[in-house]
């Protein structure tokens, strides 16, 4: 066997798409932590335009009340709001504009045959992160996740919040129908903020798997060491 | 009879338009700004000025839609021993002044808003605590009301008071939209004491808090820095945004 000191580093991760990254990842801490303060006034969820505490609701969620926390909830809030939207916004464009979306989120054509497919799925049952080659583009159940959060999820956020506003329904009336209402809208934020919660957790997961000090040190200073192939392969390394 | 002229009403939608565009800066939210909270609440209100720069109404539901349920927070009844009075002879002696930078000044009792034209408007209701109810509103467009006792052309905010201690202030472009209204009625009854009688304020295209219950004074005003602590509302003393279109 070859010794596994001189292991291939490579530069994985431009400058703005770490900004991006780690601006989005403290608005959305911000968001769900002041989002909870504001859920505590009112812990029930409802379907439609009218909903309030005597009201039937069509969820209870089991949390303490709190009338308390909305100055400071709000006002963390809708801060935390501007910078993900902005950023948000900005990353879109540059992502769309420099190819960041074509060339690394869109799962490559072999990456869609279903035999990749099937093996990707029985390495992630089996929490095996792709080495060597393999490792230096996103794996396709990755890349859909990342798609789903940045083009789904995260703009139902924005919406489904907006609809919230009276002040943005008065010009756009339209996303009360599109959403079934103001509480629906209130409803379907709550879920989608959870499906985020969900796909943090498996992201931060996923690191560990991948291996965490590594990982996020591409993510800091952009540099990525591959992990080599087992058993190594006597490919020249150009570290 | 000093009503609204049609001329009146032309002078009135130009002023909405500027203190809209052009002068929205003097407005609390933009006019104090200290901390990031200030910035992007600035911000929140600069994007939906322009958002509504057309000035749209909201929403209007049938009446087949008013909520059932439809909660009262804070004062539900004010422990005054002038309203208390009031109240028990089903506010015959309520006054309400109409002051500051106006032409003519006066004073109206609710017999006085009875006799002025009434607008009636099923519209939503939504608290900054995440409920939101139906109901159906039936008064006198502020508007109207101010286009009656005359804006002097400096005056740029509307500052209300409440009997509870409240105060909050409008700049013109709120203040004159058709369907903020000082309403007397609620759901085709009077309004009930709970809900702010005998006149609160709707102001439509904001959260709850904006549309002030028992309405005592009206003001006319070119600033809103010397009232309280300059911040244009008692709410955005305790942290709560003067604009409250989020």
């Amino acid at each position: 066997m070859t010794d596994g000191t001189k292991r291939r580093t490579v530069f994985r991760h431009r400058a703005w798409v770490r900004l991006a990254h780690w601006l989005n990842a403290a608005a959305f801490g911000a968001l769900v932590v002041s989002g909870i303060a504001i859920l505590l006034a009112l812990p029930r969820l409802f379907w439609g335009e009218t909903g309030a505490n005597d009201a039937p609701a069509a969820l209870v969620l089991p949390l303490p009340v709190n009338l308390e926390q909305t100055g400071w909830g709000r006002n963390l809030h809708f801060l935390a709001a501007w910078i993900l939207v902005l950023n948000g916004g900005l990353y879109l464009l540059a992502s769309l504009a420099g190819g960041h979306l074509r060339r690394d989120l869109l799962p490559d054509r072999d990456q869609l045959a279903p035999g990749h497919l099937a093996r990707e799925i029985a390495d992630h049952a089996r929490l095996r992160a792709p080495k060597g080659r393999e490792a230096l583009r996103y794996n396709a159940l990755q890349k859909i996740a990342y798609l789903a959060v940045i083009l789904g999820l995260f703009p139902l956020m924005v919406l489904t919040g907006l609809t919230m506003s009276p002040g943005v329904t008065a010009a756009f009336p339209e996303l009360f129908t599109l959403f079934g209402g103001r509480q629906s809208a209130r409803t379907l934020h709550f879920v989608f903020a959870c499906l985020l919660v969900l796909f943090l957790l498996v992201h931060v997961g996923q690191v560990f798997v991948g291996g965490a000090v590594n990982l996020t040190r591409s993510m800091i200073t952009g540099r990525f060491t591959v992990p080599p192939d087992a058993p190594v392969s006597r490919e020249p390394t150009d570290a | 009879m000093r009503d609204l002229s049609r001329r009146r009403l032309l002078t009135g939608s130009g002023a909405v338009l500027g203190a809209g565009l052009l002068g929205g800066c003097d407005a609390p939210a933009l006019s104090h700004l200290a901390t990031p909270y200030d910035w992007s609440n600035g911000l929140t209100f600069a994007v939906q000025r322009w958002l509504l720069a057309r000035q749209p109404l909201v929403r209007e539901f049938d009446r087949s839609r008013i909520s059932a349920v439809f909660p009262t927070i804070n004062t539900t009844d004010p422990d005054d021993p002038v309203y208390r009075r009031s109240r028990d002879v089903a506010f015959a002696d309520w006054k309400l002044p109409v002051t500051g930078l106006v032409e003519r000044p006066g004073t109206f009792s609710l017999a006085d808003l009875r006799t002025m034209p009434a607008r009636t408007q099923v519209t939503l209701h939504s608290c900054e605590q995440g409920w939101s109810a139906i109901g159906e509103w039936t008064g006198v467009p502020l508007a109207h009301l101010l286009a009656h006792v005359g804006l002097k052309p400096q005056a740029r905010f509307i500052v209300i008071r409440s009997v509870d201690g409240w105060w909050d202030s409008y700049d013109l472009f709120d203040a004159l939209h058709p369907q903020t209204v000082l309403a007397y009625g609620m759901n085709g009854g009077d309004l009930p004491v709970k809900h702010g009688a005998p006149v609160r304020l709707r102001v439509e295209r904001q959260l709850g808090y904006k549309s002030l219950k028992y309405i005592a004074a009206i003001e006319a005003a070119e600033r809103v820095d010397g009232y309280g602590k300059g911040r244009g509302s008692m709410v955005a003393e305790l942290g709560f945004p003067w604009y409250a279109g989020i």
